[in-house]
């Protein structure tokens, strides 16, 4: 029987992606139950010294796919150094971040090993040796956990979710290079340009604050962004707004946007229309500002306010500027 | 240009998500069935393409008898043919296998250009694209908000996590679509009309060569249970006047949640 875990370590620009640091931290976590080794895959050029980064996240074995051909990523490239790495430790799973990355990379690795993929795994039932991934679908309506018949299978874990689990201690693990034979690539990033929206990606703050109607117009958009800048946090909106040309679509929250679990979510002048729920419902806090005592958004939130936002957050970010210059 | 585009059945984003009896699927009584959202952008490309460099678009797509009200609305909106796939056996597939039939599907169709919606709405599992791109061993670019298509190359614009990414890369290929991409066009009158006398070509497992290929025994991942989220402890709503609420709620965030 197939065991151990590999897991793809996601880095762009020399940054390794924190939810690739989350999956691998919960390979860790499972690996006694999974048996094998936990082994951590790296792709890029001149990625070495941010493989000596990993040891400490607890992988038996780092292994580097470094060459020039990774400097920008390809779909076909990254997917060969995938399958070598996959070729060379045999795992029973394979885990990595779900990101706009591993949606283009993972399925496709996938389909040619022939293994199923579950796609953003928010927590395991375990049965035996085998992990058995639960996921949210309709956005968070509803979680289906499945089973595998496999001696391969793929899983992308949620943004956020699970806990970074990092040794303090100098921890030492083999570092080994990984070569890899690309083949044709037929399609390749040839340049990429920062977004000018939030500089903390939505699925991955972990606090969130969101605008709907309440707002009242894209002129206001500062007074949230003021907010924001005090909690740390990234700006939000609900599809209404978006739809209304406000804001960029890379901001909407819920079910035909990004669905995010952040500690918190302050939603301000949202109404909660069941598709915005859906992507935000898995919050660990929310709160709600709106001034209709009866919106549906306060029966799922933690606290609410009722009042207008636009009186409520300029206050509430005068009071955070106060703690923080306190602290 | 040959385009192909895939659609899939999907309860409207409004609704109410209730379990089955078997909690196994969805209970789809009551549920208003709609073109995946993200579909919508996928048709409206092909038939983009298809009024600037010619040629005929396709739709197809996997499903039981709520394929057919999608497959027709595509027709409405402009897509030339429509395709059905439908058999007993492709029932509850999973991302692999409606790829797998998919690609059954289209190989030999000689299709210059292939989109899908970047996930079908519901079951979000952002996998049958790359899939397919695999399947057919075609080049693929994912999640795009732009495209343009020169000869027999193309350059996409793809959403990443902070930033937006340039894909370049040689036709034939695999495009999935995102919110941006375009603004799809609502089918006409005249297109719902006509749409309603077009003939939908239904293919099974046998058509196209791949019968029991999906029996359940084969299968390598299925569905142990659905079940609905587990609902929120009720919170509460803050007192006093606005400045009373604000001080309130940041002691609340800071020593009861802390959050913050």
């Amino acid at each position: 029987m197939a065991e151990g875990i590999l897991v793809f370590i996601e880095q762009r620009n020399g940054q390794i992606r924190k939810a690739s640091l989350e999956a691998l931290s919960e390979a860790y976590r499972r690996i006694a139950t999974v048996g094998g080794n936990v082994t951590a895959l790296i792709v890029g050029k001149d990625v070495k010294s941010l493989a000596g980064n990993l040891p400490k996240y607890h992988p038996h074995k780092v292994l580097v796919a470094d060459s020039a051909d990774f400097e920008k990523y390809s779909t076909e490239a990254y997917a060969a150094a995938l399958v070598e790495g996959i070729k060379s430790v045999s795992p029973k799973y394979v885990f990595a971040a779900n990101t706009n990355m591993s949606k283009d990379l993972i399925p496709r690795v996938a389909a040619r090993l022939d293994a199923p993929c579950v796609s953003d795994v928010t927590e395991f039932e375990v049965e035996g040796n085998n992990l058995q991934p639960k996921r949210p679908q309709y956005s968070g309506k509803a979680y289906t956990v499945y089973e595998f018949n496999s001696d391969l299978a793929f899983m992308t874990l949620r943004s956020n979710v699970f806990a970074i689990q990092e040794s303090s201690n100098n921890v030492n693990c083999p570092i080994e290079d990984l070569a890899v034979s690309i083949g044709e690539v037929r399609a390749k990033v040839t340049e990429t340009h920062a977004s000018a929206g939030n500089k903390i990606e939505l699925s991955e703050a972990s606090i969130i604050v969101a605008g709907g109607r309440g707002i009242k117009g894209p002129e206001n958009w500062p007074v949230l962004q003021n907010l924001c800048d005090q909690l740390g946090a990234a700006l939000g909106a609900s599809r209404a707004v978006v739809d209304a040309g406000w804001i960029d679509h890379q901001h909407q929250v819920g079910q035909t946007g990004k669905t995010v679990s952040p500690q918190l979510y302050i939603a301000c002048g949202i109404s909660g229309a069941i598709q915005h729920l859906a992507g935000m419902n898995s919050s660990k806090v929310i709160v709600a500002i709106n001034n209709n005592p009866e919106a549906e958004i306060f029966k799922h939130a933690t606290y609410g306010i009722v009042g207008d936002c636009l009186e409520v957050v300029p206050k509430l970010t005068e009071e955070i500027k106060k703690m923080n210059s306190n602290n | 240009m040959k385009i192909a585009v895939c659609v899939k059945a999907v309860p409207d984003t409004d609704a109410k998500i209730a379990i089955a009896g078997d909690k196994k699927n969805i209970d789809f009584t009551g549920v208003r069935i709609v073109t995946s959202p993200y579909d919508e952008f996928a048709i409206e490309e092909a038939l983009k393409l298809k009024e600037k460099h010619g040629g005929e678009t396709t739709v197809f797509s996997v499903g039981g008898a709520e394929a057919t009200d999608v497959l027709r609305d595509s027709l409405a909106r402009g897509i030339d043919t429509a395709v059905h796939i439908q058999d007993e056996e492709f029932a509850n597939l999973g991302p692999l296998g409606t790829a797998k039939v998919l690609a059954a599907a289209l190989k030999d169709g000689g299709f210059d250009a292939i989109f899908c919606g970047q996930q079908g709405v519901g079951g979000d599992n952002n996998q049958v694209p790359a899939m397919l791109a695999e399947l057919l061993n075609l080049p693929q670019a994912t999640i795009i908000v732009k495209l343009e298509i020169d000869g027999n190359k193309f350059k996409a614009e793809r959403e990443i996590e902070g930033a937006h990414e340039f894909v370049e890369g040689s036709l034939p290929a695999v495009f999935s679509t995102q919110k941006g991409l375009n603004e799809p066009r609502y089918p006409s009158i005249k297109g719902v009309m006509a749409a309603r006398r077009k003939e939908i070509a239904v293919k099974n497992a046998e058509a196209l060569g791949i019968k029991g290929k999906f029996a359940a025994d084969v299968r390598k991942i299925k569905v142990k249970e659905m079940m609905l989220p587990k609902e929120r402890p009720v919170g509460r709503k803050l007192d006093g006047d606005v400045d009373a609420q604000v001080k309130q709620l940041l002691d609340l965030l800071r020593t009861e949640a802390r959050v913050i």
